[in-house]
């Protein structure tokens, strides 16, 4: 009988709608994330170093980018005889065939995945986190505490608490109470929606809370198991934890990676971040290319200026070109004497020539002020910006573009251009 | 396919001075992310054959570890898949592979057990890209015994290390001169063949009786009156690595916009293991002009016209013109070097100076490395 001490649930259906055109065709921890690496490749690469082989990865919205670049697991190593990874998107039952309605009710769907694998315990995982850590050491220190449920937490300042779920613990690190965004947070201590739990509470509560609408771990499963008198204990992590749910996270998490020293170090030698590498060949940088404080990714071929930012693998950034600050992934061109400013580029899109990004005043955005915010230009993947066009502050842009789509040849700050596919 | 391969990656060379001294011709590093045998193995999986044998014998420990999965190359399936042998002792042989012929019959089962009625024979140590099909239809619309592939090298290149071949109109090779004193013609053999798999047997098997080991002095020139040996131009971008200069100068050709773009850019791709290796970072205080730099690599200095291979390490104020610094090289604050190729796996201490004076110097300095 197959028997796997602790499996991994790995939630990756979510949208992240905060991130606006940049999650409009993939679902977020699809997202690129520092010049070569999508958002997944943390939490996988946390897996396979920690020993955990067996990760069920569950899809919902707009999974084609996450299938095709998880596939078998292969640069996880995680393509395993048993275990592995399995994608496991919501699927057709002789009754009820539901959507996945919550997180909580995602595992509910996936209980006989589980079962096939008759684990001890289970670890909750959510695909749109950077950071690095040994789940192996919060199971021994589940199983040390005696746990039904261990919640990693970390320490965040006491003004950034009511942003978060905050757990109060007593001494022994039991957990007393929750606060969910909290206005008056009794405690520092932020939940970083990372839960072991052991099997048997798991599954008792999933089918207890079987019919709960959009059942979610932090509003009902673990409410419920702290009513029910459960061990629940708070695993303290003091490590580098970003949440990359905003265009303003995620780009200062970007940026995070150039630091000379970064917090979040790619370039230590020991647990290493895997990802599917399709782009193999070395970057190029020209003759009359400047650059200084940023990452650049395999096969790019730089001739202009770079300053302050992370490029991506396949970029092509011409002649004249001066990128500062911004952050392009994968297969863009970057036509000559654009003047690049705070910019979010996704994948192959085309920028003209001449083009600037990032200029006038930081007015908010007019459709959605709370996405395209922090003065920041998004552009979404395969859209296409024409010659000599000028584009604003807190702007997002998605679609082939023509000269026409741009008044005056200019995209005032706090406009949204979408063409083509579905509105946002 | 119609064909299995064969690729020849067993040689060694005094002219790569010390660069081989740790490893084959055929795992050298090339252009920044790649290895020699990269090329040949590419040009064999994106031809579409599917079974290839890699025959090593020197040094070969370094291609062993490039080599240990076959799925970088997209072989390693149920059909075919890559095969590397290297001499063992057996019971009717313990004699190490004593030349090309002599390698292809101590692994004879390999093509009597194979049912493909062609062979490809490639070298390891060549930077090109190829369809070897195009070859193959060649050859069989010559109706030719043997195929040679060959390349019209430029005037200046000193061509008396390569076999020269002279053709007649037709494309029949009249003469072959393995690595003559003077050279007699500027179209070289590549060392890439194509002839039947029987014929092939029926050559090497023969060979073995009158105790002759070499595929060229002993089957291309013995045979060339007696069989229909035809020469292949092949037109594109081809270079052979094995001696310091043209090692040097193969890595130095990847600087150039459409060499680059052949290689790197157009359909098909060159595969190669892949290291998961973070993007490269520029620091503050790096200037980098005409320079190819790999994954991994961290830039606090200066570099022009150089070729940085993968986890590359430049210091402050450190100044690289005109070199080659192979994998995982650690260079410490105020370098200079120039002119030369560094050997992978060196530290420099800070404050060294390298110059290559006349010709390419060769830097091996195997130092403690303290920091990085």
């Amino acid at each position: 009988m197959i028997k796997k001490e602790m499996i991994a649930m790995l939630l990756a259906g979510g949208q992240g709608s905060r991130l606006g055109v940049l999650t409009s065709k993939v679902a977020k921890p699809a997202v690129a994330f520092g010049g070569k690496y999508r958002i997944i490749d943390f939490p996988l690469s946390n897996c396979i170093n920690s020993g955990v082989d067996t990760v069920g990865v569950l899809t919902q919205y707009q999974p084609l980018r996450l299938n095709t670049h998880i596939g078998i697991g292969i640069p996880w190593d995680l393509d395993k005889n048993i275990g592995g990874v399995s994608i496991l998107p919501p699927y057709e039952k002789s009754s009820n065939s539901d959507w996945y309605t919550g997180t909580a009710n995602a595992i509910y769907q996936n209980l006989t995945y589980m079962e096939l694998y008759n684990p001890e315990y289970v670890l909750i995982l959510s695909g749109d986190h950077i950071y690095k850590m040994d789940y192996e050491v919060m199971l021994e220190f589940h199983k040390a505490s005696n746990a039904d449920v261990s919640i990693a937490v970390m320490p965040v300042p006491m003004e950034e608490a009511s942003r978060f779920g905050v757990v109060v613990t007593d001494d022994n690190n039991r957990i007393t109470e929750f606060q969910e965004k909290p206005e008056h947070p009794k405690s520092n201590l932020a939940s970083m929606g990372i839960y072991i739990f052991s099997w048997k509470a798991l599954k008792e509560a999933l089918v207890t809370l079987k019919d709960q609408s959009n059942c979610d771990f932090g509003k009902h499963v673990i409410p419920y198991c702290h009513e029910k008198g459960e061990k629940l204990v708070a695993y303290e992590y003091n490590g580098y934890w970003k949440d990359v749910g905003t265009l303003g996270s995620y780009w200062e998490a970007n940026m995070e990676l150039i630091d000379i020293i970064p917090e979040f170090n790619l370039y230590e030698e020991f647990w290493k971040i895997y990802t599917s590498n399709e782009i193999i060949p070395p970057q190029y940088v020209a003759e009359d290319a400047v650059i200084d404080r940023c990452i650049i990714g395999d096969g790019s071929e730089i001739y202009g200026e770079v300053h302050n930012s992370v490029i991506g693998a396949g970029v092509t950034i011409a002649k004249g070109a001066v990128v500062r600050d911004s952050i392009i992934m994968r297969g863009v061109t970057v036509g000559e004497n654009v003047v690049m400013n705070r910019a979010i580029v996704a994948e192959n899109t085309v920028i003209g020539k001449n083009v600037e990004l990032g200029i006038g005043e930081d007015v908010p955005n007019k459709i959605k002020p709370g996405v395209y915010a922090f003065g920041l230009v998004t552009i979404g993947e395969n859209s296409v910006i024409p010659d000599n066009v000028k584009i604003g502050k807190n702007t997002a842009i998605s679609g082939e573009t023509i000269a026409e789509d741009y008044p005056n040849g200019i995209l005032e700050s706090g406009e949204t251009l979408i063409k083509a596919g579905e509105a946002l | 396919m119609r064909a299995v391969g064969i690729i020849l990656a067993g040689g060694n060379s005094h002219r790569m001075k010390e660069l081989s001294n740790k490893r084959a011709i055929s795992a050298m590093p090339v252009a920044g992310s790649y290895r020699a045998i990269d090329f040949a193995l590419s040009n064999m999986t994106n031809s579409s054959v599917q079974k290839v044998a890699v025959l090593t014998q020197y040094n070969s420990r370094s291609l062993h570890e490039h080599l240990s999965s076959s799925k970088w190359w997209n072989f390693g399936r149920k059909q075919g898949g890559l095969f590397v042998f290297t001499p063992t002792i057996t019971a009717d042989n313990n004699a190490w592979y004593r030349g090309t012929a002599d390698a292809i019959y101590q692994n004879l089962d390999f093509l009597k057990k194979s049912h493909e009625p062609y062979v490809i024979i490639a070298s390891g140590d060549c930077v090109y890209k190829m369809d070897y099909n195009k070859v193959l239809e060649y050859h069989i619309e010559k109706k030719a015994d043997i195929t040679v592939v060959c390349k019209e090298m430029p005037p200046t290149e000193d061509v008396t290390r390569f076999g020269l071949i002279r053709m007649n109109e037709d494309s029949r090779i009249e003469e072959f001169d393995e690595k003559p004193m003077v050279s007699t013609s500027n179209t070289v053999s590549t060392g890439i063949y194509v002839l039947r798999r029987r014929q092939l047997i029926e050559l090497v098997e023969r060979c073995a009786q009158e105790d002759r080991y070499d595929f060229v002095r002993d089957i291309l020139i013995r045979y060339k009156n007696l069989k229909r040996i035809y020469g292949y131009k092949i037109n594109d971008y081809w270079s052979n690595i094995a001696t310091v200069e043209s090692y040097f100068k193969t890595n130095m050709d990847f600087l150039k916009p459409e060499v680059r773009d052949y290689f790197f850019r157009q359909y098909p791709d060159v595969y190669s293991k892949v290291d998961d290796l973070p993007p490269a970072k520029y620091n503050p205080g790096s200037v980098v002009k005409n320079s190819l730099v790999s994954s991994g690599c961290i830039i606090n200095g200066r570099v022009e016209n150089s070729v940085l291979f993968k986890t590359v390490f430049v210091g402050e104020n450190c100044v690289i013109k005109n070199s080659i610094i192979m994998n995982d090289v650690y260079l410490g604050d105020n370098t200079y070097i120039e002119n030369c190729i560094v050997e992978s796996r060196d530290t420099i201490r800070a404050n060294s100076h390298h110059v290559g004076e006349d010709g390419i110097k060769i830097v091996v300095e195997k130092n403690e490395r303290y920091v990085l």
